[in-house]
């Protein structure tokens, strides 16, 4: 079993290596051709049937794409090559490396056609400007202080507050234990094995208001009332609430989720396409 | 003058006018331009002012798409092109001074680009710097990247690395500067 994971884990390593060498081509624009592509091709191949969790066929699909863009670039260097510009750096640097630099302006000079531009006012372009100038309203003018218009001091009530979304009609905690047990109650009614698809607890009938719910669910999460089911390869997503509210130790790594609920989801929702 | 040769000489003053005068960020003018402010005879105007331009050497240079090279352009092809004027001949070193640059800064901008066709078009700006360091105070070569930058001659991205930009493609014969530099040295 032991030698398994030790074999396991070399692959990982040589996997790694591949991926990180063929970066540096890319990157460092080296030769290509100084990847062996069979060898690699041989080693993803052998190590293969060993990946079983997502993390390690990641890894292999990773080194795939960096051996296909090495591939690409081996394709480029051959076109490059059979074009009139291809010229071999490196005795281009040495030889850059052993002129002076007056030769090399000069030799420069020769190749060089600078572009003519002017940048001088035209007899056309005084006139318009003339004009745009006798047709723009001073400073003082354009700039006017607008005076903060009056309003009269008057009162209002608690109900009319809360109507107008500045006051709440409930605290913020009484409000979301009130969603906490929706969810429960949900759970019960619509959900299996104790937990309900997302989109079916958030969704509503108007887009506000499921808006409205997600935002209120992202509290219920992330205050310990429910917890998130992810299924990132089948894609769906669950809630699933706690019986009563756990609380945190500081020494868990929370993780953020960021769940999309655009209008376009939520009509989807509402067709049914969207779980 | 006929009628017809008085049009031309309309035009003419018109391209001219737009070709000279920098209008834009960049200078130069694109073929549509050019059709919709001369018609789309446009590209024998710009042939009749290549022919006076001659005598002064300057040219009508035309850039296409991505620097390629085309033999035949198409209609389509040329409305996508952009129009420039440049010198014909070369400069001596003399004159090139006058146009306030070092002469420093025309070898470094000559090291830089002939490295970077060499590498395919783009190449890692900390080489680049590291290979004009042999010749240029260190101080020197960050500014004088930064100005290629500037002016169009060199574009870099995020990670780093350099490529050609759009005067170089309008300006620079990356050829004959390649071509010229390694017979240069076959002669010392």
């Amino acid at each position: 079993m032991q030698s398994r994971k030790a074999y396991e884990k070399l692959g990982r390593e040589k996997l790694q290596r591949i991926i990180d060498t063929c970066k540096s081509v890319e990157e460092r624009a080296l030769d290509p051709f100084l990847i062996d592509i069979d060898s690699n091709i041989g080693t993803v191949k052998e190590y293969f049937p060993e990946w079983k969790v997502p993390e390690d066929l990641c890894l292999d699909a990773e080194t795939l794409h960096k051996i296909a863009s090495v591939v690409k670039l081996q394709s480029e260097w051959v076109k490059h090559r059979s074009t009139s510009l291809y010229t071999d750096p490196f005795l281009l640097e040495e030889k850059l490396k052993r002129m002076n630099k007056f030769e090399i302006a000069r030799t420069f000079l020769k190749a060089w056609h600078p572009l003519i531009e002017w940048e001088q006012l035209s007899l056309h372009s005084l006139s318009e400007a003339m004009r745009y100038w006798n047709s723009l309203v001073p400073l003082d003018e354009r700039w006017k202080e607008t005076a903060p218009t009056e309003v009269a001091a008057g009162s209002t009530t608690r109900e009319e507050l809360v109507r107008q979304r500045i006051l709440r009609d409930q605290a913020f905690s009484e409000e979301l234990e009130d969603f906490w047990h929706q969810l429960q109650t949900a759970v019960v009614e619509r959900g299996e094995n104790g937990k309900i698809r997302y989109w079916d607890f958030i969704g509503a009938e108007s887009y506000s208001e499921t808006v409205d719910r997600a935002f209120m669910t992202s509290f219920l999460v992330t205050y310990g009332y429910a917890t998130l089911e992810i299924y990132s390869l089948e894609e769906e997503t669950f809630l699933v609430p706690f019986e009563k509210q756990i609380v945190r130790s500081g020494n868990i790594q929370l993780v953020s989720v960021p769940i999309s609920v655009s209008s376009g989801d939520w009509q989807k929702w509402k067709r049914g396409e969207l779980k | 003058m006929s009628k017809r040769q008085g049009s031309y000489a309309a035009k003419l003053k018109r391209a001219t006018h737009l070709l000279f005068f920098k209008r834009h960020a960049k200078p130069g003018v694109k073929g549509w331009e050019l059709r919709k402010a001369l018609g789309s005879d446009y590209p024998k105007v710009l042939k009749i002012m290549d022919g006076y331009l001659k005598n002064l050497d300057l040219e009508v240079k035309t850039i296409f798409e991505e620097g390629r090279q085309v033999d035949r352009p198409s209609l389509e092809q040329l409305d996508k092109a952009r129009f420039y004027v440049a010198l014909r001949g070369e400069l001596v070193p003399k004159e090139a001074k006058m146009i306030g640059w070092r002469i420093d800064d025309f070898a470094g901008l000559a090291v830089t680009i002939a490295y970077i066709t060499s590498k395919k078009g783009k190449a890692p700006r900390e080489d680049v710097e590291q290979l004009l360091r042999e010749k240029l105070p260190g101080w020197k070569v960050g500014l004088n990247i930064d100005r290629y930058i500037r002016y169009g001659y060199l574009t870099e991205d995020d990670s780093g690395q350099l490529y050609l930009d759009w005067r170089t493609r309008a300006e620079v014969d990356q050829k004959a500067l390649i071509d010229l530099l390694l017979s240069a040295e076959t002669k010392a």
